[in-house]
């Protein structure tokens, strides 16, 4: 199969543009990972320049792999990671538009990888539960109501990738927080440090220059974990009553 | 009080101020298209003017109206300070491709669809409220009151005689019907309102509301070209 990319290129001799590759011979069986390896390997037997792109599971779990292919974070399929998405989706002479996630708060470190660090703060801010590093308790002596199980559960899935601000048009990272609050604020291990987080992941949030959710949706259609913005109602609801029906004040 | 203003420019803060007052213009707009539809009755004006001069000159409504005059500007400002920031969050290097998913088309066009609307407003008030407020408007009898009250009707009458501008005024109410499309669920959505059992109802309620109120005030204007 017979393929043209149409790669963003930043950093080293490219001030930020697209370069076009051609690949002659592409198996429709490797994935798209796999794919940018073989032309990466021509590039260097060319003696270029490779592409820089970031992966490392390649199972969909890790959310390293990124990019926006063809206008659609991790690519043209549902709830699916660039890892898992293979060329057989694609047609002979197809032109494949690759570019790196955009927005301020992602700044692009080289060609398509961008800096991700300001989920990592987030998540530093408030994205966990002290809890004592004892014995293991036993699993049933903490009930947990089924359905409330669930809804954390599916929030936790989020394998904070960054799809969802890339998808947003206001670059917004409501999903994203509200997926990790969500989590923890549904289950009894989250309790103690319910009304703190919310109000400190929601500060870092923000002062990390996401955008203000408009409540557009396209995060939760582009989420390769299908994560719902049902979540993002939930955290606007913890941090109303955090800073409405709580004694807790953040600095 | 520190935290009450933390609270406010926030980002969600932000989001509940236009949620909130979001929420107060629509039931607004309630008030207002049933005191349109006085248009509709063939009396000349009679009913019309009776409810324009009680809207303007009971105290509680009044205080109701500055209100209202307060929460558009609020909504206005806010919304423009929102946009300006979520483009910067965006930055300046934007996709050459971008076909992202997305179930609501009016939802990405909000601040337009806002804009327009303000631009609608000015006229709008310019054209009849600032008249009124001015009274320069000739005197009608109406048997509710003992003394003559503004005739408002008739410049809104003499509008509605204008091919051109009852065309704008459609246009500008489509616009209203796809602010409020996204707008009502979005509000609810903002104050954390979601809930498995009501949000279905939630959104059906709004694209109800929305195609009603935009499909009611735009009627008024076409029912009136027509009948004349």
């Amino acid at each position: 199969m017979k393929l043209t990319l149409k790669i963003w290129r930043q950093g080293g001799r490219y001030k930020g543009e697209f370069v076009n590759y051609e690949l002659p011979d592409v198996n429709p069986d490797m994935s798209f990972l796999e794919m940018l390896d073989v032309l990466n390997e021509q590039l260097v037997s060319r003696r270029e320049e490779p592409v820089a792109f970031e992966h490392d599971c390649r199972e969909g779990i890790c959310g390293s792999c990124s990019l926006v292919i063809d206008g659609r974070p991790h690519g043209p399929m549902k709830g699916t990671t660039t890892c898992q998405v293979h060329m057989r989706h694609y047609h002979e002479g197809d032109t494949i538009v690759i570019e790196p996630f955009r927005a301020k708060a992602f700044p692009v470190i080289r060609d398509l990888v961008v800096d991700r660090s300001s989920f990592d703060r987030i998540i530093q801010s408030g994205g966990y539960v002290s809890v004592n590093t004892g014995q293991a308790q036993d699993a049933n002596s903490i009930p947990v109501e089924k359905q409330q199980a669930g809804h954390s559960f599916d929030a936790a899935a989020c394998i904070g990738c960054g799809a969802c601000v890339a998808a947003c048009p206001n670059a917004s990272s409501m999903l994203f927080t509200s997926a990790k609050i969500s989590h923890l604020a549904l289950l009894p291990q989250g309790q103690v440090e319910r009304r703190r987080r919310v109000l400190r992941m929601v500060a870092q949030m923000d002062k990390e220059g996401f955008g203000k959710c408009s409540n557009v949706q396209a995060c939760e259609a582009e989420c390769p974990k299908e994560i719902s913005v049902g979540n993002i109602a939930r955290m606007n609801h913890e941090y109303l009553s955090a800073t409405f029906a709580s004694e807790e004040e953040i600095a | 009080m520190s935290w009450l203003s933390k609270f406010f420019s926030s980002s969600i803060g932000q989001k509940v101020i236009m949620s909130l007052t979001g929420i107060f213009l629509m039931l607004f707009l309630i008030v207002h298209l049933l005191g349109n539809f006085q248009l509709l009755k063939n009396d000349d004006g009679e009913a019309f003017n009776t409810y324009a001069f009680f809207m303007t000159h009971n105290p509680i409504i009044k205080i109701i109206s500055y209100s209202l005059y307060a929460f558009i500007l609020l909504h206005t400002v806010q919304g423009l300070r929102l946009w300006i920031s979520n483009r910067a969050s965006r930055g300046s290097n934007r996709y050459a491709v971008n076909h992202t998913r997305s179930s609501e088309r009016s939802a990405r066009n909000m601040a337009w669809f806002g804009m327009v609307i303000f631009i609608f407003l000015i006229l709008h008030l310019w054209q009849f409220w600032l008249q009124m407020k001015m009274g320069i408007l000739p005197a009608a009898e109406v048997p509710a009151y003992d003394h003559p009250v503004q005739n408002l009707y008739l410049p809104v009458a003499e509008a509605f005689q204008n091919i051109y501008y009852v065309i704008f005024y459609v246009v500008c109410m489509v616009v209203v019907g796809f602010h409020l499309w996204h707008g009502f669920w979005s509000s609810f959505q903002t104050l954390g309102l979601a809930h498995r059992k009501y949000s279905p109802i939630i959104k059906i309620v709004g694209y109800v509301y929305s195609i009603g109120v935009s499909f009611g005030f735009a009627v008024i204007p076409i029912l009136s070209y027509f009948s004349k």
